[in-house]
């Protein structure tokens, strides 16, 4: 079996001051032509101002079967948010 | 897992389609959602790719350098929504090389509009309009389809996609403004490439076989018949302003339904192109395989050299 | 019209048009769709820089001819791009070998053309050096991998290299209206920087274990007009439309 070129996933930075965000993956040999062809397939209309490649198994992602285990105990938390609170109307900057 | 808790879980797992939640990669699905899902992606990435051949044809021969770059940068993007839709095809377990195996050996099939040759520079105009008009129609639905890589590629693609149409438009646009030459050239592309496209969206609801499933999992949001509909509709009044003329007698409004009553189409036709034996099918499969054969030794150099650099990595660290 | 001055102009832009001919023949048929997009892009970015040239020489021409005229309505010996840009995409190790040998010019080009006393073309070359710094990196990259990767793609980037060198010279010659315009601090003294391009060329083929050619024989003519068999042909596609139906808008 010959050996493919391995899949990148490709987070952009849209502008500065935002966040790196999950743009889709695409295919290269090794991890400086992943940064050429995400510039060219990602940001050909100006989309971006910075790249990052990873390759995607090096990725470890939860799994959804865990879902309960692992988000639902933060649903009920109520007072992790500022709405928990009551304080009447006239406070003011709170 | 037992057949009842199968069961469980798709019932579980249609319910959550029907409340419209995304189902993402690593969500356990029915083997069937599965499978769909890889059949239509891929078949919507070959078309992206295979499309690419006919339109490819005429970015030597465009006739000025505005459109030149407009048409390679209109076909740079098909390859692009190539790519995006393979990568979500690949988040279900299937790797691009068998992919695009399938393709090459025929297994999967792409949109039989791409058989049809392109013979005058007025065809890359009819393509943009009517080609790209109906994949819109096709396409804008599947934004919030259910598999959540499909549905973020899609929105991608019809963003991307909003400049063909009216590059296409414009084309023909300029061709009737233009000569009578000219003109004449625009209406034999519509003469051509008309009942093709309307074939394009797909058998009618009476043939289709896919519709019911697919409209459950979102992977349709209208039946075929009504998406022609549309199609025409929008259609027809863009052929009056350019002034040209669809090529269908029977093709009339009806006040009464709102609509466009349209004549029959040629199905032995369509059935015909799908089935392998339109004017390309031949040499559009050829030209895949040779590029993909023929490039074989470059993507396995590249792999050479990055495993080498590694190792030489490696070697100079320790 | 200042007749050097506007030579001149095409002498660049020609090779520009000609190696994105070339390049758009490649769309669809690459060997995978990530080199695909990216030599569109190059495509797209030297025509890009054809236009702005050609929209400048048509207006130093001052009679009604437009960027399309200059570029689709000479005939063969009115083109003056070198012999290098029109070889054909004979494999992909040919193109990369095409496209390494006339960036590393280009980018050194360009470099002094900024420089020039005509601001539209200095204007022109420094939008036009950030692609070609990206083309050249991509190229040179292409070349290192193929010339380093497999035994197989070693031959074809080593043959590509041999025959393609042959057409490197050309690079550096001046006609009249070159010479005009260096003396005028418009055009660029190029077998100024032709050491250095060839130090750089041997820096990158060492890198990508390849052997440098030693031939001494090399072609030319292209800047004079006098083509290879090639250019026919890319003309007939280049031209047809405005060939076949005359004094027609698109």
């Amino acid at each position: 079996m010959k050996k493919k070129w391995p899949l990148w996933e490709i987070f952009v930075r849209s502008k500065n001051g935002l966040e790196h965000r999950h743009f889709g993956s695409l295919h290269a040999a090794d991890a400086e032509m992943a940064l050429e062809n995400a510039r060219d397939v990602y940001t050909r209309r100006n989309e971006g101002v910075s790249i990052w490649v990873v390759e995607s198994k090096h990725i470890t992602a939860s799994n959804p079967e865990n879902y309960g285990e692992l988000f639902e105990p933060a649903q009920d938390k109520v007072y992790r948010h500022p709405t928990f609170y009551d304080l009447p109307d006239d406070v003011k900057h709170m | 897992m037992s057949d009842e808790h199968i069961k469980n879980l798709e019932a579980q797992f249609e319910a959550r389609i029907a409340r419209d939640e995304k189902i993402e990669p690593k969500d356990w699905m029915p083997e069937k959602y599965r499978q769909t899902h890889i059949r239509q992606i891929s078949q919507h990435a070959h078309s992206e790719v295979v499309g690419m051949l006919p339109e490819g044809n005429w970015i030597t021969r465009a006739p000025s350098l505005r459109r030149k770059v407009a048409l390679l940068a209109k076909v740079q993007d098909e390859a692009g929504h190539g790519l995006y839709l393979y990568s979500a095809c690949e988040t279900l377990g299937i790797s691009r090389d068998e992919l695009y195996d399938q393709l090459h050996t025929g297994k999967a099939k792409y949109s039989s509009i791409f058989n049809y040759p392109t013979v005058t520079w007025a065809d890359i105009g009819a393509i943009g309009w009517l080609v790209d008009g109906a994949a819109i129609i096709n396409q804008v639905p599947l934004c919030n389809t259910s598999f959540g890589p499909y549905a973020r590629a899609m929105v991608r693609v019809c963003k991307e996609e909003s400049f063909h149409q009216r590059q296409g438009y414009e084309i023909m646009l300029k061709l009737c403004q233009g000569t009578p030459e000219q003109k004449e050239m625009a209406q034999d592309a519509l003469n051509r490439w008309w009942w093709p496209s309307l074939m394009m969206l797909g058998p009618t609801d009476a043939e289709s076989v896919h519709t019911a499933q697919s409209m459950k999992w979102k992977l349709k949001r209208k039946t075929n018949d009504e998406l022609r509909q549309q199609f025409i509709d929008q259609t027809v009044p863009q052929a009056d302003i350019l002034g040209i003329k669809v090529p269908d007698p029977d093709l009339k409004w009806n006040e009464e339904r709102g609509h466009y009553d349209f004549g029959e189409i040629d199905w032995d036709e369509f059935w015909q192109v799908v089935k392998g034996h339109g004017p390309c099918n031949k040499e559009r499969m050829t030209a895949r395989i040779n590029a993909w054969e023929n490039g074989e030794w470059v993507r396995e150099a590249a792999m050479a050299y990055a495993s080498k650099k590694e190792s030489r990595k490696t070697n100079t660290a320790v | 019209m200042n007749t050097g001055l506007y030579k001149y102009i095409l002498g660049i832009a020609d090779n520009c048009l000609i190696l994105g001919q070339r390049l758009g023949e490649l769309c669809g048929h690459g060997p995978n769709l990530e080199t695909d997009i990216a030599c569109t892009n190059l495509s797209l970015d030297l025509l890009g820089q054809v236009r702005s040239y050609y929209q400048y020489a048509a207006k130093l021409k001052a009679d009604d001819s437009t960027e399309d005229d200059i570029a689709f309505l000479r005939n063969e010996r009115e083109y003056v791009n070198v012999l290098l840009v029109e070889q054909p995409n004979t494999d992909f190790a040919y193109v990369m070998g095409r496209q390494f040998l006339f960036d590393a010019f280009h980018l050194m080009f360009l470099k002094e053309l900024q420089n020039s006393h005509d601001i539209t073309l200095s204007a022109i070359a420094k939008k036009s050096i950030k692609e070609v710094s990206y083309h050249h990196r991509f190229s040179s990259d292409w070349v290192k991998r193929l010339g380093d990767g497999t035994e197989e793609s070693h031959s074809k980037m080593q043959s590509a290299i041999n025959d393609l060198w042959t057409y490197t010279d050309e690079l550096f010659h001046l006609t009249e209206a070159d010479e005009e315009m260096i003396k005028e601090g418009i055009g660029v003294d190029t077998p100024k920087f032709k050491d250095e391009y060839y130090n750089h060329l041997t820096d990158i083929l060492e890198e990508a274990t390849l052997t440098v050619p030693e031939s001494k024989y090399f072609h030319k003519g292209g800047k004079l007009g006098i083509h290879s068999e090639n250019m026919g042909f890319i003309l007939s596609d280049l031209q047809y439309m405005q060939r076949t139906y005359p004094n027609m808008q698109w």
